[in-house]
């Protein structure tokens, strides 16, 4: 996380490192303001895609800054006034074969855990226990839980009008075109199966900090899954050009506890909204609970 | 008198309107595919800018205006097609700067221009089948524009589907005419670039002066060369999927209707079969560019010729099995993507090839810092950057995270804005006083450099960090998290876009001094056969063919 920040950093030539670091140490569940990093990674293939993302900055920093430095080496000490007789020489095959092996090293050694990381991917550490199908529609998401009695819900981007109404005034919490009417529940620690399809056209179901996405394509059930780490509220944004709303058609997961995720799914198997309103205040009062007790 | 004076030089030469409407001089044609390319170049970079202007801030800011003040909308009206303009200017700047600014200026442009002259030949193999590519390219400009005016999805306006097209959004989910006219327009123009490849590939095949074999063609012809059978192997496969495209829309056909046994995701790969070479299309000319100027100011031959040749051939050859890179979350089966991951990393090798010949080019040179070398050690640096985040890109693992994201936008505007456009830039001050016979003036060239190398990138590096952060692509407003960067994103924008009147000032300004540049103005570096004609060149070169030793 701090290397891949830092390299990003030199490249950038930004400064104001102190707040990009006090605000990456932040929260772990959203964008942040002047983020120049992954969200911080809520599952532990979020954490592989990190690891391997600051893992090749180990190769491509150094290359640019490689080539920059030669780019100065030839301005300053080639430029015609330092060197005013150029030399004729235009073959070598050493160096040839040099900068024709030295990447073919460089790719084997991204390759080799770049394959680990994506057969990762495919490989969930265990059964499912849940399995959620989400369904893409112009411009809002369904989601069916698939247990004994399966039932769906719609979920929409929350209007500002309704945020009152639906106790989701603390904007940081419930940020402007992530927070949505009804999130996806999800217990935690529980590998979740996502089915993703769509009913009108392509759209993408993706949650940044769970490092997953995956299209919705109509007429065809894709596959992903996660394993939530922390209980929290997650948002991802629709990641596919779907129309007019593309911008407006958000994902949000919210990871609870075990125990709180049976409560909200026997309510919500007949009334999704007393559901979640149960598992908000519920939340509300542990949350309460805890900062007393701090 | 005009009757003598044809008589005493028996040029055949036509003149006024005629001349340049029934063209069949590469050089004129050349010219036409220049004055074509900045003029759609402005407007797609206007589009660009109004792209940045509304994203400068959370919320929608001009667009709801833009389009009460085209469309008529008013109220939510006017929000809804705001929303679909935005994505209607996404598509048409994408669509404008691929086959009305970069092709046209890399390919019919300077490849019009310098290659017969390079390889020794008078003209082009098919003279008048090089006309009728220049005059295809209007009215397929005109037809993306028209479409930018008619309805697409309901209370909309405008080919609002991204340059991709995918479907099922451009067919039953936008089915107003826009689309049709976007697709005609996109076939119009793709015939104009099969019929020029064909007749680059006859004329580099057939036309070379006696005694220059391949091996001793110029870089700049085996660029263009190799992006011709890359237009002529990759463009047919485009217009065969936007057809089907067509026939779903309009006759019932359901090639990409899933709920009638069609397959969305099969025009993706259709597409992309297309679109991966053709990012190599538009870069390639560039490739070739680039060591022509990197070797005349450094006054050496390029470094590693045959290399740098065959490096080219190998991007082309390997470009067309990488397609499916761009759909790597669309649901591939892992061993698919594996493959690709595989063979799209393959590309970094030749590629790094050609960046460090280019160095090797420069290193023990003489090196003047004319405006040419500059354009193009800025490419050779930016290049760089687009580069190595396209071998991270390549990673499917890590790609699940990026993809559809700024961070993407990121990538190929490094390698394309930044790249093929600097190449664009490089070869422009480059062959400029050979082409016009008029000097510009280096201190406006190094100013437009310099301000749009600030510009570009400002624009675009703070969009790697959106990219991380989780930006999807292609939205008109987003999380107000994203704001700062946005915003920095946006001021670069602004400085690129004066970076362009200042490259138009200084286009203006030559033309008015009128500095004669005379037949070779960068001095023993430059040896290509260009140089030998004077500035501007004959209207006939070659009438005797030059012999190669």
């Amino acid at each position: 996380m701090r290397k891949f920040l830092a390299s990003a950093e030199f490249l950038a030539g930004a400064a104001a490192s102190a707040v990009l670091f006090s605000s990456a140490a932040a929260r772990a569940d959203q964008p942040r303001e002047w983020e120049v990093t992954f969200q911080a990674p809520a599952t532990d293939m979020m954490r592989q895609i990190e690891r391997f993302g600051n893992y090749t900055m180990w190769f491509i920093v150094p290359i640019t800054i490689l080539v920059l430095a030669l780019l100065l080496v030839c301005i300053v000490r080639f430029r015609a006034s330092a060197n005013p007789v150029p030399s004729r020489t235009s073959h070598n095959t050493l160096i040839e074969v040099i900068w024709t092996v030295g990447p073919v090293i460089v790719l084997l050694l991204i390759a080799i855990p770049s394959f680990q990381l994506l057969t990762a991917q495919y490989t969930p550490p265990e059964e499912a226990k849940l399995t959620v199908k989400a369904t893409g529609n112009q411009w809002n998401w369904d989601y069916e839980y698939q247990v004994d009695k399966s039932f769906s819900f719609n979920s929409a981007v929350l209007q500002d009008a309704d945020r009152a109404k639906a106790g989701k005034e603390d904007r940081a919490l419930y940020p402007r075109l992530l927070a949505v009417d009804n999130e996806l529940v999800v217990p935690v620690n529980t590998t979740t199966r996502v089915l993703i399809t769509a009913t009108d056209v392509i759209h993408s179901f993706a949650v940044p900090s769970f490092g997953i996405k995956m299209d919705a394509v109509p007429g065809r059930t894709n596959e992903t899954w996660f394993k939530a780490e922390k209980e929290g509220l997650y948002y991802g944004q629709c990641s596919q050009l779907c129309g007019k709303d593309h911008a407006f058609m958000p994902i949000a997961v919210r990871v609870v506890s075990d125990a709180q995720f049976k409560t909200w799914l026997e309510t919500a198997k007949t009334d999704v909204p007393a559901a979640n309103k149960a598992l908000m205040a519920e939340i509300d009062g542990t949350n309460k609970v805890a900062a007393a007790g701090n | 008198m005009a009757e003598a004076a044809a008589h005493d030089h028996d040029d055949h030469r036509p003149h006024g309107w005629v001349r340049w409407v029934y063209s069949t001089n590469h050089k004129d044609i050349g010219t036409l595919y220049l004055i074509f390319a900045i003029i759609a170049g402005i407007i797609g970079g206007a589009l660009s800018v109004a792209i940045r202007m509304e994203l400068q801030e959370p919320g929608i800011q001009i667009f709801s205006g833009l389009a009460q003040m085209v469309y008529g909308m008013q109220g939510d009206a006017a929000i809804d097609g705001g929303k679909s303009m935005y994505n209607a200017f996404g598509a048409a700047h994408g669509l404008i700067m691929i086959f009305f600014m970069v092709m046209p200026a890399l390919i019919g442009g300077f490849a019009n221009w310098m290659v017969p002259i390079m390889i020794g030949a008078p003209d082009m193999a098919f003279p008048r089948m090089n006309n009728i590519s220049f005059w295809l390219l209007p009215p397929a400009f005109i037809l993306l524009l028209c479409s930018m005016f008619v309805p697409s999805a309901p209370g909309a306006f405008g080919p609002g589907g991204g340059w991709t097209i995918y479907p099922p959004l451009s067919t039953s989910g936008q089915p107003g005419p826009a689309l049709d006219l976007a697709i005609l327009s996109i076939h119009i123009a793709g015939a104009s670039s099969i019929l020029g490849a064909i007749n680059f590939i006859t004329t580099i095949f057939n036309m070379r002066a006696p005694g220059m074999t391949l091996h001793k063609m110029p870089l700049f012809a085996w660029a263009v060369l190799i992006t011709a059978f890359l237009l002529l192997l990759s463009l047919p496969v485009l217009a065969g999927a936007i057809t089907m495209l067509l026939t779903d829309r309009n006759f019932g056909t359901a090639f990409f209707v899933p709920d009638q046994g069609g397959d969305p995701i099969l025009f993706q790969h259709l597409f992309w079969f297309f679109g991966h070479p053709e990012v190599y299309i538009l870069i390639l000319p560039g490739f070739g560019i680039i060591s022509h100027i990197v070797s005349t100011f450094s006054k050496k031959p390029v470094f590693g010729y045959l290399g740098m040749a065959y490096a080219m051939v190998a991007i082309g050859a390997v470009g067309f099995i990488v397609w499916a890179h761009h759909m790597y979350t669309t649901g591939l089966s892992l061993d698919t993507q594996r493959y690709f991951v595989f063979a799209t990393m393959v590309i970094a090798v030749p590629t790094g090839v050609k960046i460090f010949s280019w160095i090797a080019t420069m290193w023990g040179g003489s090196i003047s810092f004319k405006p040419p070398m500059l354009w193009a050690l800025g490419f050779i640096f930016l290049f760089t950057i687009g580069g190595v985040t396209g071998v991270q890109l390549a990673n499917a693992g890590l790609d699940r995270s990026l993809h559809d994201t700024y961070f993407v936008i990121a990538h190929f505007h490094y390698v394309l804005s930044l790249g093929a456009v600097f190449a664009i830039f490089a070869g422009w001050y480059y062959w400029f006083p050979k082409m016009t016979g008029y000097m510009y003036s280096p201190v406006i060239a190094n100013t437009h450099f310099w301000v749009t190398f600030v510009g570009v990138n400002l624009i675009f590096f703070p969009q790697h960090f959106l990219g991380l952060a989780g930006m999807p692509r292609r939205t008109v407003d987003y999380p107000d998290a994203f704001a700062g960067w946005n915003m920095v994103s946006s001021y670069g924008s602004y400085i690129a876009a004066v970076g362009v009147a200042i490259f138009l000032y200084g286009v203006f300004e030559a033309f008015q001094k009128k500095r004669v540049a005379g037949a070779n103005p960068w001095g023993e570096g430059a040896t290509t056969l260009e140089w030998q004609l004077p500035s501007p060149p004959p209207f006939h070169q070659w009438e005797q063919l030059p012999k190669i030793k």
